[in-house]
């Protein structure tokens, strides 16, 4: 089974060719970068973590849906863990289509999903200190 | 029955450790096995609801009961991407 996360540099190139058919004629290619600020604060690094086993099983379910949602686009993701600074990726999605209207698409449909279901997480580290995004809002 | 509990993430830096083995009575529930955490980490204490629930590598609620060679763990805020 191909993983959908590394801990090495994501290669966006290899990815594109590993998903474009010769029927696409269009691809569309996301990465989520990391930034220098977040909330007010300075950032300089983010650690990211997942439950690996089940973060697999999420991401092929998210990865289903959208091909069940766009079943003529063709698609690759994959997620970077481990210590990232600034301007690193740390997601790289691709979606390959015959048009460029359901490749925009299912891209961000792709996108919205993981970062609602896939258990990943990222501490966030800058002059301020450090701080696991997202839990400073209470359950209660 | 026993029940393994991981920590992820904040609950790993609360805690202290990556996971546990729990002996646990018959009927215990996920949302249980929460206010337990809540009970000994005093960083939890405002934290009423659990965050999401996992067992056995699927979401699930965290009114379901447990059973014998569970994995347990709690989902917290998910920040991918």
């Amino acid at each position: 089974m191909v993983s959908f996360f590394t801990d090495q540099p994501i290669d966006s190139a290899a990815l594109v060719r590993s998903v474009l058919r010769p029927t696409d004629g269009a691809y569309v290619l996301f990465e989520g970068v990391v930034r220098n600020h977040n909330e007010g604060k300075q950032v300089e690094s983010i650690d990211y973590e997942a439950y690996l086993p089940m973060a697999e099983k999420e991401m092929a379910r998210v990865v289903g849906d959208v091909r069940g949602a766009f079943p003529d686009v063709a698609t690759a993701v994959l997620h970077r863990l481990g210590h990232l600074v600034v301007g690193d990726a740390s997601i790289a999605i691709v979606c390959a289509s015959p048009h460029r209207a359901e490749a925009f698409d299912a891209c961000r449909m792709m996108i919205d999903r993981i970062k609602q279901t896939v258990p990943i997480w990222k501490k966030e580290r800058g002059p301020d200190g450090e701080e696991w995004v997202g839990w400073q809002c209470k359950h209660d | 029955m026993k029940v393994r509990l991981l920590y992820f993430a904040v609950l790993r830096d609360v805690t202290g450790k990556g996971d546990d083995v729990l002996e646990l009575p018959e009927g215990t529930r996920a949302a249980d096995v929460w206010q337990r955490m809540r009970d000994e980490y005093g960083a939890l204490r405002e934290y009423v609801h659990p965050p999401m629930t996992a067992i056995n590598e699927s979401y699930a609620d965290a009114g379901q009961v447990l059973r014998d060679g569970d994995e347990l763990a709690f989902i917290p805020p998910v920040a991918g991407g």
